[in-house]
């Protein structure tokens, strides 16, 4: 036996990987999140402003990382359509476009009576811009140099929710959703910061650990990776029960089952993994 | 045939056979949309207002499709089966490297680069530049709702200038004179850098680690939870920073320190890697939910 896992083919453990996180997908798998003080700062920042305050949502990820990041993008999302925030949706990576038409979807589709047909009044899509920082740094200081028309070629001027907006340090708050450069990072070094513009952001998991040092001084909350996506929807559940009963708020949720799973599969590969080699040691074979 | 080989050859085929009854069987894989019309009214200073109407497509769930207005969309069908053509392919690559994942590694990498290349096109030249320097043109051309009379904006000159001047780098002769403008970006941009960096970074790391050992809240209580947390991110820096200073021998007490530091680095590097693995089965499941959902209707 031993020896079969000794020289076991690495495509049976990607057969068993496949397995643990299909079958839990397949069966809707959930498990009852109990949301951290994190992600409560977040949860907070969001909803304890006013009812139709300011809000930036700048979405910087593309498709590879939908995956992770676009539960957490319907969430803030929705927890603002709830709040009724004017949302300026803009992202600083071009395959980031269809990400905001994402968010853009389901605000008309599940919030119409805010939503729907107010383009312009209650949210503007400012679309991708070129230069990484460089973006940031105009935004945050003057709005019109960097975005002087939207996502549809209309001149800020003549939308009402940008006409008498100078640059973003007048919104009420900054949520950022981001897959890596420039991202988070860059939000919090030239925006945030320097500025002091109240900020969360939700990023991926090799992200996390980079803005942990940001919290809570530059930063005022974050969700890492899928768990602080459930956790935010847990907390969005518990604050507003009437989304108990819409499959599409629970996205995080149902992809923590086959996390659980996984994990408890990689776990057990580690502790048999190391007593093979503390076998062989003994065997005088390593 | 070696007998791994032909397992996982059965496995596939099997595979491919279960997927394809499926489709079959139980007709899904089909996209369907709902008509959506939109109506716009524009006017211009002496015509009358005009009403301009279209139809946008709304994706709607396969359950919806006997309603009005549904219809069955062949072209976002045919759109879901590459997605997931290629979803499998990428896949294969744990099978083994072959000919397909090879084939649509280079079709997202070229399709990734295309349509980032026209987004800036039109977001950047066309929009920032072009109807930067020539807003009468462009108002005729793309934006009907930019105003009448807009002046143009010659500062947009200056990076018109230089952006010519870096494509200079592809002539034979004379590529030196994109070092000009080359020399200008890598300039302003660790200018912009180095201000942030030293301000958000460097000084704003430092006061965040001034914190005190020994934490009381308002009415004088001892709060132990957060004397420790502080204790740790103090005792964790300091240990840390001990480990990289190489300019005194690591002897005695240093030699301790240090390798506590080492310590808070593993398991530093440990919760990154942990991060790293949930962001990976993220994405997995991620594609599986597409494939299951979207694609195989289960």
């Amino acid at each position: 036996m031993l020896d079969i896992l000794q020289n076991l083919d690495r495509r049976w453990i990607f057969l068993m990987m496949f397995i643990a996180v299909s079958v839990p997908l397949i069966m809707g798998t959930t498990f009852p999140e109990e949301p951290s003080d994190q992600v409560m700062a977040v949860f907070h920042a969001v909803d304890d402003l006013p009812d139709g305050s300011n809000v930036v949502v700048a979405l910087d990820y593309d498709p590879a990382s939908e995956g992770e990041l676009q539960p957490m993008a319907s969430a803030f999302t929705r927890h603002c359509a709830l709040k009724k925030h004017n949302l300026y949706f803009m992202t600083l990576w071009p395959q980031g476009i269809p990400m905001i038409q994402r968010s853009i979807d389901l605000l008309e589709s599940e919030y119409p009576d805010t939503y729907k047909g107010k383009y312009g009044t209650k949210y503007v899509n400012l679309g991708f811009r070129a230069g990484n920082e460089g973006v940031i740094k105009l935004v945050v200081e003057d709005l019109k140099k960097s975005y002087s028309s939207d996502i549809n070629g209309t001149d800020l001027e003549n939308i009402p929710l940008t006409k008498n907006l100078k640059n973003i340090q007048q919104v009420d708050l900054l949520a950022n959703v981001s897959a890596g450069y420039p991202g988070s990072k860059e939000w919090v070094l030239y925006g945030s910061a320097p500025f002091d513009i109240p900020t969360v952001v939700g990023c991926t998991g090799v992200q996390a650990p980079i803005m942990l040092p940001y919290i809570p001084q530059q930063l005022d909350g974050m969700l890492a990776a899928i768990k602080g996506a459930a956790e935010y929807e847990q907390a969005i559940i518990n604050g507003y029960p009437e989304l108990k009963d819409n499959p599409n708020a629970k996205e995080g949720l149902k992809r923590m089952g086959p996390q659980l799973v996984a994990h408890v599969l990689l776990i057990s590969l580690i502790v048999l993994g190391n007593v093979i080699y503390f076998w062989e040691r003994k065997q005088g074979m390593a | 045939m070696k007998q791994s080989t032909l397992i996982w050859t059965l496995l596939m085929i099997f595979g491919g056979l279960g997927l394809l009854s499926v489709q079959i069987f139980r007709t899904q894989g089909a996209v369907y949309v709902r008509e959506v019309p939109v109506e716009a009214k524009a006017s211009q200073p002496e015509s009358p207002e005009q009403v301009y109407r279209w139809s946008k497509y709304q994706q709607v769930p396969a359950k919806e499709k006997g309603e009005p207005g549904v219809s069955f969309s062949l072209s976002r069908t045919i759109g879901l089966w590459v997605a997931a053509f290629c979803t499998l392919a990428i896949f294969s690559f744990l099978y083994g490297d072959n000919p397909l994942y090879k084939f649509t590694e280079s079709v997202f990498v070229g399709v990734s680069a295309g349509y980032a290349m026209v987004v800036a096109f039109w977001t950047e030249i066309v929009t920032n530049l072009f109807a930067k320097l020539l807003p009468g043109l462009a108002r005729i051309s793309f934006f009907p709702d930019m105003e009448e009379g807009t002046k143009a904006s010659l500062l947009y000159l200056i990076p018109l200038v230089l952006s010519v001047l870096l494509l200079w780098r592809l002539a034979p002769k004379g590529s030196w004179i994109a070092r000009w403008p080359l020399a200008f970006f890598i300039g302003a941009t660790a200018g912009i850098r180095l201000i942030s960096y030293l301000e958000a970074d460097f000084v704003g790391q430092i006061q965040n680690t001034i914190m005190p050992f020994i934490v009381f809240d308002s009415k004088g209580a001892f709060l132990w939870i957060e004397s420790l947390r502080n204790s740790i991110v103090i005792v964790g820096v300091l240990s840390c920073m001990v480990y990289f200073f190489f300019s005194i021998e690591h002897e005695g007490i240093i030699k301790y320190i240090s390798r506590l530091g080492v310590w808070f680095l593993m398991v530093t590097f440990g919760a990154s890697f942990a991060y790293t693995v949930m962001g990976r089965i993220a994405l997995l499941s991620g594609r599986l939910n597409f494939l299951f959902n979207d694609w195989l209707g289960i």
